[in-house]
């Protein structure tokens, strides 16, 4: 039986490759997910035929989780996919420290508990972690940095204790304080570790964490000998470290100053900007829009909390029909997570081979008739190429004030999200259209109606 | 009865599938980064595997209720999770469709 087993999780890890590998293109994606399914069905199968399980037990939880995972996948909204995945995520890193936890077993070699004590550590951090990283997207709780003073000290206080709690446990396992001593803190860690990071940071923050429950998982293979929990694990943290890698890089930051910068916790730049803010009202837009032949659309965060994209596309399909070229520029960090913009503009089904990354957009911009940027803030920030003092100098952003003509929808001009002021709105071709961006889109595809 | 072996035999498994992912996701769109994600989130509950052979007869009952825990919420992960992934990939569509 043994053996079977082992083969069940050699096909089931060939499995996982496989799939990984077809979610790399959208025309394959949706079978890929479908085969690494698969392969997670074979692996829990196997791990079922091995001895001395209690069925009835196992039955409970898997009936409790199913019943819970498929109504959480079936109900969200596309809007609230950074939610759900960070809830996710944490559910995964807090299994994981169950299991380390459950692994503890009298005469375990040193090793084996260094990799439980791993598995708890990684598994905590990324519970609470993700529980907090749920709560600012959710907008349960501030979703601003929160930095105070002597909070690097806590920190570091807490990582001693975690190493010297970690060193104990695996001198003493019997002694379970010590046992106790760690897992507190490790929640405690994930906890301190994700308040100081902004909202609009957390696409690095729910890539790491997401790299972090496949680190945990992989300890626990290590804690229970089980390769395919490693292989598993082994592949979702690298592919959540590359995630986090991509995203840092299109903020032109480092990892580090992303985590304890405390970026967004308030600070404000005063570099004066000249010019002055020229609104627009929806009909002039309309005029403007009509004789445009060129236009592109540049989402954020903005349009996610409106819900627009359905009436975006609505206009997109208008202004097709009118004779214009319509495309979307999309900024590797806009919206909460990687790839935020494109699921809710795929779920108001605009194909995908509309949707341009930022280096195929910035070359044809000068092209572009009417830039729309509609609740996009920082990502279309000139001063990250003009302003040497600004926050974000350096960032590659969308260069829309190269178009002919650049709509802002926003709400209302109060700054961004790290209080950095944007020279966007005041320059010479740039026209505010203030208002909720929904009713804004939504006025406009009426307008193009009569 | 788990021999010195057994560890560096395991460490190359890591190793290797470390790798292995590094190379199997770095060329994936910007488009697909969210269903990449969540997909991938789904494979992390993997841990359910590990979870399920610590419900076994005859533990500590402590043991058996964190396994209880850890496999329900390895399922919610990984249900949740491929079951979410596949909504959003039905949605993403070529033109001309």
């Amino acid at each position: 039986m043994a053996t079977v087993i082992q083969i069940a999780y050699i096909i089931a890890a060939a499995l996982f490759i496989l799939g990984l590998k077809q979610l790399g293109s959208p025309a394959t994606a949706r079978r890929g997910n479908r085969i690494s399914a698969v392969g997670m069905l074979v692996a829990v199968v196997a791990a079922l035929l091995g001895q001395g399980i209690d069925y009835t037990w196992i039955l409970l939880g898997v009936a409790i989780g199913t019943v819970v995972g498929a109504a959480a996948a079936r109900l969200v909204q596309m809007t609230a996919m950074p939610e759900m995945v960070a809830l996710f995520n944490g559910f995964g890193g807090l299994a994981s420290l169950l299991v380390g936890w459950a692994a503890i077993a009298p005469g375990a070699t040193t090793f084996t508990l260094v990799t439980i004590i791993l598995s708890i550590l990684i598994g905590g951090l990324t519970f609470t972690g993700s529980m907090v990283a749920y709560g600012k997207l959710a907008e349960r709780i501030a979703s601003r940095a929160v930095v105070f003073s002597g909070q690097q000290v806590v920190n570091s206080l807490i990582v001693l204790g975690i190493l010297a709690g970690s060193v104990m446990f695996c001198l003493q396992p019997e002694n379970h304080s010590w046992l106790y001593l760690v897992v507190g803190l490790s929640l405690l860690f994930g906890v301190m570790a994700v308040i100081p990071i902004g909202g609009a940071d957390m696409p690095v923050v729910i890539s790491l964490l997401n790299s972090y429950s496949g680190l945990a998982a992989c300890a626990a293979g290590f804690a229970v000998h089980n390769n395919i929990l490693i292989v598993a694990g082994a592949l979702v943290g690298a592919s959540g470290i590359i995630l986090t890698q991509i995203m840092c890089k299109a903020m032109n930051r480092s990892l580090a100053n992303v985590l304890f910068s405390g970026f967004g916790s308030g600070k404000v730049e005063t570099a004066a900007v000249e010019g002055e803010i020229k609104p627009i009202t929806v009909e002039d837009a309309y005029y403007v829009l009509e004789a445009a032949s060129n236009v592109a659309f540049i989402p954020g965060y903005g349009m996610a909390v409106a819900q627009a994209q359905h009436v975006v596309k609505e206009l997109a399909e208008l202004l097709e029909a009118n004779g214009a070229e319509v495309s979307f520029g999309i900024h590797p960090v806009a919206g909460r997570m990687p790839g935020h913009m494109n699921v809710l503009l795929a779920e108001a089904d605009v194909p995908y081979d509309q949707l341009l990354e930022m280096d195929e957009i910035n070359p044809r911009m000068e092209s572009v008739d009417v830039a729309i940027v509609i609740g996009a803030n920082d990502v279309v920030n000139p001063a990250a190429r003009e302003v040497e003092s600004s926050p974000i100098y350096g960032m590659p952003v969308i260069n829309v004030d190269q178009a002919r003509t650049v709509f802002v929808l926003k709400r209302s001009m109060a700054s961004g999200f790290a209080g950095i002021e944007n020279p966007l709105f005041y320059k010479e071709n740039t026209r505010m259209l203030f208002g909720d961006a929904k009713e804004s889109i939504g006025a406009l595809v009426r307008e193009f109606g009569n | 009865m788990i021999s010195v072996d057994s560890y560096f035999y395991l460490s190359i498994i890591l190793m290797l599938s470390i790798f292995l992912g590094f190379e199997l996701i770095n060329k994936v769109p910007a488009t697909l980064h969210t269903p990449l994600m969540s997909g991938a989130n789904a494979i992390s509950g993997i841990t359910l595997v590990g979870a399920v052979g610590l419900v076994s007869a005859g533990d500590p009952a402590l043991g058996k209720w964190l396994g209880v825990a850890a496999v329900a919420l390895a399922t919610i992960n990984v249900v949740g999770g491929y079951m979410v992934t596949d909504r959003m990939l039905a949605m993403f569509k070529k033109k001309g469709k």
